[in-house]
């Protein structure tokens, strides 16, 4: 219907200008120009009602569209390209998971000292989203083109490898502290802090206007230096 | 109408030395007015005419200049909008590095301020650098922790990260604290006593953001457990970071009673000796605690974990 009355429109405009230039070039046009002929076009009704009826579709594949969506951002951040889809469909729930994760698994050391420990649950979580803010600030007030939870979402998926160099940390560990297990740790945590810098900045780095990129990229070489000291120096409970 | 033109000269007279001594178009406009309406009171009848003219005259001119002057100046947004906040970060990559490549090397007769700054103060430099400052200490405070104890069967290898907190209370405090004071105290000065440079606000912060960046380099030093490197890093390092306070701030003061120079000067140079070498004690363990601690376990043959504690 709205393109019926579109062609409508179209049409009476093109009446005004053959009157308009009938009056300057001094050539006669009877009134009316009727225009006839059937048109078929195909609006987009049925998807639309496909979407609002979200409501009545079973839990089960809300959960697994949100699902899909997280993984596929998973996915993106192990093959960092420049793409979009990451940016474009942001959330929270995958930063959400792999924060409470990292923090879960950062517990359980030195639980006999109680004091000048490893991180409690709440710094972990403080200083993961904490820092996040900082940076997505700090990204904007240089002049980026990021919006706030779009980078928040690109900080957050990225710490995914780290969170993989903590599961795998705490495997090593359960082999010994020291030696061959922290050369290994060593290893592992410094790649993972680098793959989750560079895949990071592929997707923020297009964002900033080229002169301040080094300028945005050395807090998220900070955020993620910092995460992984505190993996490194994860040492378990006797 | 020869009595006009003398009006009128005496007016572009008068104009021309308030733009000099004002310097904003508009304030400008409004004390030639009442200037005009005071002096030339009984004429006022007969020159309203020529005064409303001129002044028509003058207003597109005023106007340019004030549109000039607000293209070249910042915009003044409110400083509830995130554009306020937006100009202090209006700096690229290659100004950071000048910056702190000009901290580092500090020159007599090279004023930090006046040449690498010009007037474009900015934030990011001293909270990245002061951030970055925080965790190196706490970081490298851990790997000399480590290093010294390396070997003791009692001790037990644990990350403090409670001392990230006091390092980031300390250092922030003076990085922002410290300029906030000496900024005050120099407006106050001014005040009094006509000081041909001055500094604003943010300038001071800039200053001591910037010259906290040689301490990076200096802590990372400080991991090796021997003394003589220690003292070696913290002896040039406080000596090239308060050299750039003291050429930044020595103009300031030097028109000042000499008493009261000496005495601001020697304020600056203590808070900033203070600072390096309370995070030198607190943050790093020597090898004579080490031996203490050993000494006390083995003399008590208690089993209580070594403690680093200020030596």
């Amino acid at each position: 219907l709205s393109s019926y009355l579109t062609l409508r429109y179209y049409v009476c405009l093109a009446k005004l200008a053959l009157h308009h230039f009938a009056d300057l070039s001094d050539v006669s046009i009877s009134g009316d120009i009727p225009v006839q002929g059937e048109i078929n076009v195909p609006v987009g009704t049925p998807s639309q009602d496909k979407e609002y009826s979200t409501l009545d579709e079973p839990v089960k594949d809300t959960i697994l569209r949100d699902l899909k969506a997280v993984g596929k951002k998973f996915v993106h951040v192990m093959y960092p390209k420049k793409s979009s889809a990451l940016l474009r469909d942001w959330d929270l729930w995958g930063p959400l998971l792999l924060c409470v994760t990292l923090a879960l698994m950062l517990q359980g050391g030195s639980v006999d000292r109680k004091d000048d420990g490893g991180p409690q649950f709440a710094e972990v979580f403080v200083i993961i989203w904490f820092g996040s803010v900082i940076i997505t600030l700090n990204s904007k007030l240089l002049g980026g083109t990021i919006s706030f939870f779009q980078s928040l979402c690109v900080l957050g998926y990225c710490i995914m490898p780290l969170t993989v160099a903590m599961v795998v940390c705490r495997l090593v560990l359960l082999g010994g502290s020291w030696g061959f297990s922290f050369i290994v740790r060593l290893i592992v945590v410094t790649a993972s802090f680098s793959w989750s810098t560079f895949a990071s900045t592929a997707f923020l780095a297009d964002s900033q206007p080229p002169n301040r990129k080094a300028l945005v990229v050395y807090p998220v070489f900070l955020f993620y230096f910092v995460i992984g000291w505190m993996i490194l120096t994860f040492s378990p409970s006797a | 109408m020869a009595a006009n033109s003398d009006f009128l000269l005496q007016f572009q007279e008068f104009d021309s030395s308030e733009s000099h001594l004002g310097g904003i178009g508009d304030a400008t406009t409004i004390s030639i007015e009442d200037t005009a309406a005071g002096s030339h009171n009984p004429q006022k009848q007969r020159r309203s005419a020529p005064v409303t003219s001129f002044e028509e005259d003058n207003d597109p001119l005023a106007n340019d200049d004030k549109t000039e002057l607000l293209s070249g100046q910042k915009k003044s947004a409110p400083f509830w909008t995130f554009e306020y906040y937006q100009r202090f970060f209006d700096v690229e990559t290659h100004q950071v590095r000048r910056r702190i490549l000009g901290s580092l090397l500090p020159w007599p007769g090279k004023n930090f301020v006046h040449l690498y700054i010009h007037n474009n103060p900015d934030l990011y430099g001293p909270f990245w650098i002061c951030a970055t400052l925080v965790f190196v200490i706490a970081i490298c405070g851990n790997i000399s922790d480590f290093l010294v104890f390396l070997g003791e069967p009692q001790y037990k290898y644990v990350p403090e990260f409670r001392k990230v907190t006091i390092a980031a209370t300390a250092i922030y405090s003076y990085a922002w604290l410290v300029p906030l004071a000496l900024w005050g105290l120099l407006v106050w000065r001014n005040s009094k006593v006509m000081n041909v440079v001055s500094y604003s606000f943010l300038e001071i912060v800039c200053v001591y953001g910037y010259s906290l960046a040689v301490y990076i380099p200096a802590v990372v030093l400080w991991i090796i457990p021997y003394e003589a490197v220690r003292w070696l890093s913290i002896v040039v390092a406080l000596c090239l970071s308060g050299s750039v306070l003291v050429l930044t701030f020595w103009p300031a003061v030097r028109d000042d009673q000499p008493r009261v120079a000496i005495a601001i000067m020697t304020a600056v140079v203590a808070l900033h000796v203070l600072l390096a070498f309370g995070c030198k004690a607190y943050f790093f363990s020597t090898l004579e605690v080490k031996h203490t601690a050993v000494d006390a376990v083995a003399g008590h043959g208690t089993k209580s974990p070594p403690t680093t504690k200020i030596q």
